[in-house]
């Protein structure tokens, strides 16, 4: 605790000088940091148009309403699509996630040294790419449809849910372990008498709350082509049906506060 | 309690009792999920033809990430990296900075109740729209450019950051934060002594996270023209290169490897 | 009938837990191992069924050496031996009934135990077990729902339905309460006898220790230091075991409530 002699009197300080002053300088790099990034951005940017925007987005808004109602009629299959692609991409990843994460556990996975390193890089290569990305990569290779959705989505939920459910494996009580090790149980009597019941809350909770988020981006595959509400909304965009657009979004909030509501509920049963 | 006697137990079966008690019920429950099932998978349209020729593809593109080619366009790659890290950094300053007066308002048992309100409805309804929805309007009204994706980023940021300030706020220890109050402080004394202290280790292990969601939410704003990598990849697959898609997928892949690294260190350091 | 033989375990650390232990424990022998925190008794009991590796030495079950089993061998020798744990370590999403069968693991197949099909014979047996330590109406309750006396009853339940010849109980009653405590070191005890059952009971309590067993072992610092009958605990010989204490008051406070609790009952 710095205490400065200062004319006869003693004052006390949060920080030395010398910290305060690399304290300081920390923060003037960060703002530096800040404006250098901001005038890029404000460099590449054309003002004219952004001066214009509450012009533009009031002739938007004007346009987008009221929503074309009618059009309802024709958004039943895409809406059936996108739940389609959100559920079945889920229960895919569930199903490849498990095997995962007991590699990837410290506490399960039969060798630290080749087998771990392996699961924890599908993990995380999974998990940094958007599931947009992996759905563009899909129509590349298998072609647009609803197909390449739910397998983009499959693919991004894996690493999502692996790193969950491997964090709530290795952290489970051991002498619940040790205590059917003890009975002379084999190794996967082990697993489903000692560690799947302890996971198994964990799992329906990431279950529903990546069910929950496959939802919503469910609802934009389509942009890039991949099946769902979303082609309608690309589509509607690309001729500039407002009315139709502001529909869709009325319908994607719809759909994303409804997935919400679920998760939360059921997500209160298990618990 | 009704007495269980030994000889009605034995020789009679046991089963496990079921997780859902009431037998119609179950059967509704496991009869709907299936039939579910069945129409959903049923109304997939899956090109098998289509996919088996892409198999080919796809197998080229897991090769391509053994010979990953940065060169022949590392200036695209290299602005798009950049402008996406511009974005990530700028984004996340003000976003933070914006969440944190509205988390603070978003916590009812700081905020009056009319703050409340307004500040709830400004988080739900940026957690409810869709990065990738609120690129489409941006860009629309604001033009092409990284100002888009700045604005959608930090949008996004202030949902997510401050629904999570302020269910952190509401969860904190009252008795610290009265005895602060009961010293005679003013409000924002009050604030930064009594309430500030207990959530800022979170706070900046959250800001750590959602800078990483961030960037990786700038990969795919390109592909909306709101800036970033994600245009580059676009025109990678595009074009069917496949090597430089995979470059661009490494490097993203890195980077969030990279950030994750960083924000682990820094929250042990915190906490 | 268990014999350990020159007993070592060293850990990765480099302390030693158990320092050549050897030990004799005949058939329907109920056998108390007291001593210090760290002297080693826990690491002793793991030793026995290879929870944890001892680093040299034998541990010989009715002339076969546990040391050198492999996996498959090793399983079937752990059916062998029944466990009681401190924390109970009930599987505590599952039901009793559940927990109970679950002793039953090593004796059934993967597919069976999976699906809940445990042969009639297992299930009266786990129903007689229930009912003998008085929690058959809590057959089909979920283990967390019980209190801590009745877990280490659903506890004892599993390691007899095991059909063991030895019981290695580790700290039965160090997270109950006193009254609790005694009425499950009698629970073992009877069963013991009933069963003719050997086993090792490793306790912090000395007082309950000396009432409930004909043989005491005293370790500390991996090496045994005592070894006799409860009678044989003098002041001097605790000493020698926990470190220097006022040990007159102990042992007759035992004795005071021990007759209290006796008249009481």
């Amino acid at each position: 605790m710095p205490v400065l002699e200062k004319e006869g009197a003693q004052v006390w300080r949060r920080r030395t000088t010398g910290e305060g002053m690399v304290r300081w300088f920390g923060w003037l790099i960060g703002v530096a940091v800040f404006v250098v990034c901001w005038q890029q951005i404000s460099a590449a940017t054309t003002w004219f148009f952004v001066w214009d925007a509450p012009r533009i987005a009031n002739d938007i808004w004007t346009r987008a309403t009221p929503p074309k109602w009618e059009y309802i009629t024709q958004l039943g299959r895409p809406i059936w699509d996108t739940l389609n692609i959100a559920t079945l991409g889920t229960l895919i990843a569930l199903c490849l996630a498990v095997p995962v994460a007991f590699l990837a556990a410290r506490n399960t996975t039969p060798s630290a040294l080749f087998v771990r390193p392996i699961a924890l890089l599908i993990i995380v290569s999974t998990r940094s790419i958007n599931s947009l990305i992996w759905a563009l990569l899909l129509i590349a290779i298998i072609g647009p449809g609803v197909f390449a959705g739910v397998v983009a989505i499959a693919i991004r939920s894996i690493g999502f849910c692996a790193k969950l459910l491997y964090e709530a494996i290795e952290e489970i009580d051991t002498t619940q372990v040790e205590a059917i090790t003890a009975t002379g149980a084999s190794r996967w009597q082990v697993m489903a008498y000692g560690i799947v019941p302890q996971i198994l809350p964990a799992f329906a909770g990431i279950a529903v709350f990546r069910w929950d988020i496959n939802i919503r981006e469910s609802t934009v595959l389509g942009l890039v082509g991949a099946g769902g509400i979303g082609l309608q909304l690309s589509s509607s965009l690309n001729v500039l049906a407002w009315p139709q657009v502001s529909l869709i979004l009325v319908v994607i909030l719809f759909a994303v506060v409804i997935s919400e509501w679920v998760s939360a509920k059921v997500r209160g049963a298990i618990i | 309690m009704s007495t269980v006697r030994l000889e009605d137990k034995l020789g009679q079966g046991w089963k496990k009792p079921p997780f859902v008690k009431r037998a119609g019920l179950r059967w509704a429950l496991i009869i709907g999920f299936v039939a579910y099932l069945i129409a959903a998978v049923l109304t997939i349209e899956v090109d098998w033809g289509r996919v088996y020729v892409g198999l080919d593809r796809g197998w080229q593109f897991i090769l391509s990430f053994t010979r990953p080619d940065f060169v022949s366009r590392w200036s695209d790659i290299w602005e798009g990296l950049l402008e996406s890290i511009m974005m990530t950094v700028a984004a996340s300053v003000v976003g933070i900075a914006i969440s944190i007066p509205i988390g603070l308002g978003a916590a009812r048992n700081i905020a009056p109740l009319p703050v409340y309100v307004v500040c709830r409805g400004i988080v739900a309804i940026s957690r409810a729209l869709q990065e990738i929805i609120v690129a489409i309007l941006l860009v629309a009204i604001f033009g092409f450019g990284p100002l888009a994706g700045f604005l959608t980023l930090s949008f996004a940021t202030i949902g997510f950051l401050s629904k999570l300030l302020a269910e952190d706020i509401e969860a904190m220890d009252r008795v610290q934060a009265e005895a602060i109050k009961a010293s005679g402080a003013r409000w924002m004394q009050w604030i930064n002594y009594g309430v500030q202290p207990q959530v800022m280790p979170r706070l900046v292990g959250l800001s750590m996270y959602r800078i990483d969601i961030n960037f990786r939410e700038s990969a795919i704003l390109g592909l909306v023209g709101a800036g970033g990598i994600g245009a580059t990849l676009n025109t990678a697959f595009d074009r069917y290169e496949y090597d430089t898609a995979a470059a661009i997928l490494i490097l993203i892949i890195g980077i969030v490897m990279g950030l994750e690294y960083l924000s682990g260190v820094i929250r042990a350091k915190v906490q | 009938m268990l014999s350990l033989q020159k007993l070592t375990k060293t850990y990765k650390t480099g302390d030693q837990a158990l320092k050549g232990i050897d030990l004799e424990v005949p058939k329907g022998q109920v056998l108390a191992l007291i001593g210090p925190s760290g002297a080693g008794k826990s690491t002793m009991i793991r030793c026995i069924n290879r929870l944890v590796e001892p680093t040299e030495g034998a541990v010989l079950l009715d002339g076969t050496d546990l040391t050198s089993l492999g996996s498959g061998a090793l399983r079937r020798a752990r059916r062998e031996m029944g466990m009681i744990f401190q924390e109970y370590a009930l599987v505590e999403r599952l039901t009793v009934m559940e927990n109970v069968l679950s002793g039953r693991l090593g004796y059934v197949g993967f597919w069976r135990s999976f699906l809940r099909r445990y042969p009639q014979s297992d299930v009266d047996e786990a129903f007689r077990l229930l009912d003998r330590v008085g929690l058959l109406h809590m057959a089909d309750k979920r283990a967390d729902e019980l209190s801590g006396g009745q877990r280490q009853r659903v506890g004892i339940c599993r390691a007899l339905i095991q059909n063991p010849k030895l019981l290695l109980v580790d700290e039965p009653t160090a997270s109950l309460d006193p009254k609790t405590s005694r009425q499950i070191m009698r629970l073992i005890t009877e069963l013991c006898q009933e069963r003719g059952l050997a086993a090792i009971i490793n306790i912090h309590d000395v007082a309950l220790a000396q009432m409930f067993v004909p043989r005491v072992v005293g370790l500390r610092f991996g090496e045994i230091v005592f070894d006799g009958e409860p009678t044989g605990l003098t002041p001097d010989k605790l000493t020698e075991i926990y470190g220097e204490e006022d040990w007159e008051a102990t042992i007759e406070t035992v004795e005071g409530e021990d007759e209290t609790t006796e008249a009481a009952e």
